[in-house]
């Protein structure tokens, strides 16, 4: 036996893999550890925002809005609430993974050497949605204090627990697949289009500050924005955690399903293109 | 056809076109045995990039086959990679991490336990004379500590063939001469290494044996002395002079002895020239009798660039 074999013990390409994949993991995370300092605040800010201008502000102030919406399923804080935690974690798996990636494919090309480890390059790619999932699940546990805590108007919160700890997971897996579909999508030039033109339209019409079925009266908005993912990730939070009425849990399931398989695929896809000619 | 017992890397007929049938490498055969440092010389756009970029898994050739230790490149890329490191010509060094965490992921990427990963970044440190910047951020590398970093996170995992594009591209001098000392030490440890350069002296001093190639095809093969000898001629003799120099190209080829060939190169004759004993006072005398009036005159060793021109007609510097 040589030096070499006790410094890396012969594996079969099965089980390099998966070596190789958890250690990629760790490494996302060790890096996501070192820049906490930068993690929390572009995590907690938004929706601290969101949460004290809406919640707290307009009901002390007076504003129609935010104030008590005034029927058995409560305030507009807890309408909210589902919002606010599904926004937080579309937001984490685009900052990220979108970002790094972004600018790891476009400037820096250290994405190369990772694609360099022993394991297929779509596993390469797997391990950025699943480090995303990981990190997104995080910001909703860090987010759903304040959401807790900040409103004036009391929150009326119902946990339904099966929803939460089945929807959690799904869309964490979801918002890390299409931070993974963006990241190898856009140039760095372009990050202020992927923000400005696709990240804010999907925010502003992802069904936060109402529920998807008061749309009715704009029918053809309450159809157009069934296209949006995270329409179906604020319908499922107030499904999981509040009174609020909700979209059907099937649709909600059935399309976050579907969005996990086709960002998947077309980020796997993306990046392959990327790294492999 | 099955591969030589020390064969570490072998191609067959590879090939890659890229779209608008660009080809950048043209049915390459190669074989380079275990422990030699192998060079692939060439402008820029030779194929030398996508070349390696085959033999690393990162290129899918359109054709042929490449192994690299025995194993299928395009069959079995995972293993392949567990079996080469790869110095690429940009610096791909993880910027989130420092400089000893970017050998120890990579020990762990490539399955060490964390104990030995970090026994061997502190060794790899040490040995590459980075111990000092342990912990800062790579970005505040300098370009030869960089481009060390690179090569000590490549042998981290003792591949089998050390892949380096360029390696020493957009280096100082000092860097450069650093950089081949550290490669001669790895080679002496009986590292095969294979790597891509267009500097000829880069060439010359580091590897055992050389492929020319150009349009992604093989032109010449062999150790740095043999290409070398495979012009027919030990030196060149360039001769400036008035008048018809092609008419003096002609004569000197005929009246001076061990010229093998006589070419207007320019505004000068270039003669290639068996042994140098006496040349220069033989062409003298020779050209005055001929009625030439010589202005200029020099003698050149034979070096890989004078043995490029002969074989592509083309300089090799951009």
């Amino acid at each position: 036996m040589t030096s070499a074999d006790l410094l890396v013990p012969a594996r079969t390409p099965v089980a390099a893999s998966l070596v190789a994949f958890r250690a990629l993991l760790a490494r996302d995370l060790t890096v996501t550890r070192k820049n906490l300092r930068e993690v929390v605040p572009r995590t907690l800010l938004q929706p601290l925002l969101l949460m004290f201008v809406f919640t707290y502000v307009f009901p002390k102030i007076g504003q129609g809005v935010g104030g008590a919406v005034g029927d058995a399923t409560g305030s507009f804080s807890t309408l909210l609430v589902a919002g606010v935690v599904a926004l937080a974690i579309i937001f984490q798996g685009i900052q990220s993974v979108a970002l790094p990636m972004v600018q790891e494919f476009g400037y820096t090309r250290e994405i190369e050497d990772r694609v360099l480890a022993p394991l297929p390059v779509s596993l390469v790619a797997i391990e950025k949605i699943v480090a995303g999932a990981i990190i997104s699940f995080f910001s909703a546990l860090l987010v759903f204090p304040i959401a807790a805590i900040v409103p004036a108007t009391p929150v009326n919160l119902e946990i339904d627990w099966p929803v939460l700890i089945t929807l959690m997971p799904l869309a964490c897996v979801m918002a890390g697949a299409l931070g993974l579909t963006f990241g190898t999508r856009f140039e760095p030039r372009n990050v202020p289009i992927l923000f400005g033109v696709v990240v804010l339209p999907i925010t502003f019409l992802g069904a936060i500050y109402y529920s998807w079925s008061a749309l009715e009266p704009i029918r053809w908005l309450q159809l157009a924005v069934l296209v949006n993912p995270l329409v179906y990730m604020s319908e499922g939070f107030r499904a999981a955690l509040t009174p609020s009425p909700h979209m059907s849990l099937w649709a909600v399931y059935g399309a976050l399903t579907g969005f996990t398989i086709l960002f998947t695929w077309l980020g796997i896809r993306g990046f392959k293109q990327r790294v492999v000619s | 056809m099955s591969a030589e017992p020390d064969e570490v890397i072998r191609t067959e007929q590879l090939t890659k076109v890229y779209p608008g049938d660009i080809r950048a490498v043209d049915a390459l055969d190669l074989a380079v045995r275990a422990g030699e440092i192998f060079g692939l010389l060439g402008p820029n756009g030779a194929g030398k990039t996508t070349t390696a970029g085959m033999l690393t898994t990162r290129v899918i050739p359109t054709s042929g086959r490449a192994l690299v230790d025995g194993v299928d490149v395009v069959a079995h890329p995972v293993r392949a990679k567990q079996v080469i490191g790869v110095v690429p010509q940009t610096n791909t060094l993880d910027r989130s991490l420092s400089v000893w965490e970017n050998l120890y992921f990579h020990g762990r990427f490539f399955g060490m336990a964390a104990r030995v990963a970090r026994r061997e970044a502190d060794l790899r440190l040490e040995q590459f004379r980075l111990a000092d910047r342990a912990k800062v951020p790579v970005l505040a590398l300098s370009g030869g500590m960089a481009q060390r970093l690179m090569v000590a996170r490549a042998i981290m995992h003792r591949p089998a063939i050390l892949f380096l594009d360029e390696p020493t591209a957009g280096l100082d001098p000092q860097s450069r001469i650093a950089l081949w000392d550290i490669l001669g030490e790895l080679h002496r440890d009986g590292q095969t290494i294979l790597l891509t350069t267009h500097y000829m002296e880069e060439a010359d001093e580091l590897c055992d044996r050389l492929a020319i190639i150009d349009h992604g095809k093989l032109l010449a093969l062999g150790t740095p002395d043999e290409l070398k000898r495979a012009t027919g001629a030990d030196t060149f003799v360039t001769v400036s002079a008035p008048g018809d120099l092609d008419a003096m190209a002609t004569y000197l080829a005929q009246h001076v002895d061990g010229v093998g060939r006589a070419d207007r190169v320019d505004s000068t004759v270039r003669l290639m020239v068996r042994g140098t004993q006496g040349v220069l006072p033989a062409v003298v005398t020779a050209a005055e009798r001929g009625g030439f009036t010589v202005t200029d005159l020099s003698i050149t060793e034979p070096t890989l660039e004078t043995v490029f021109i002969d074989l592509t007609g083309k300089d090799l510097r951009e």
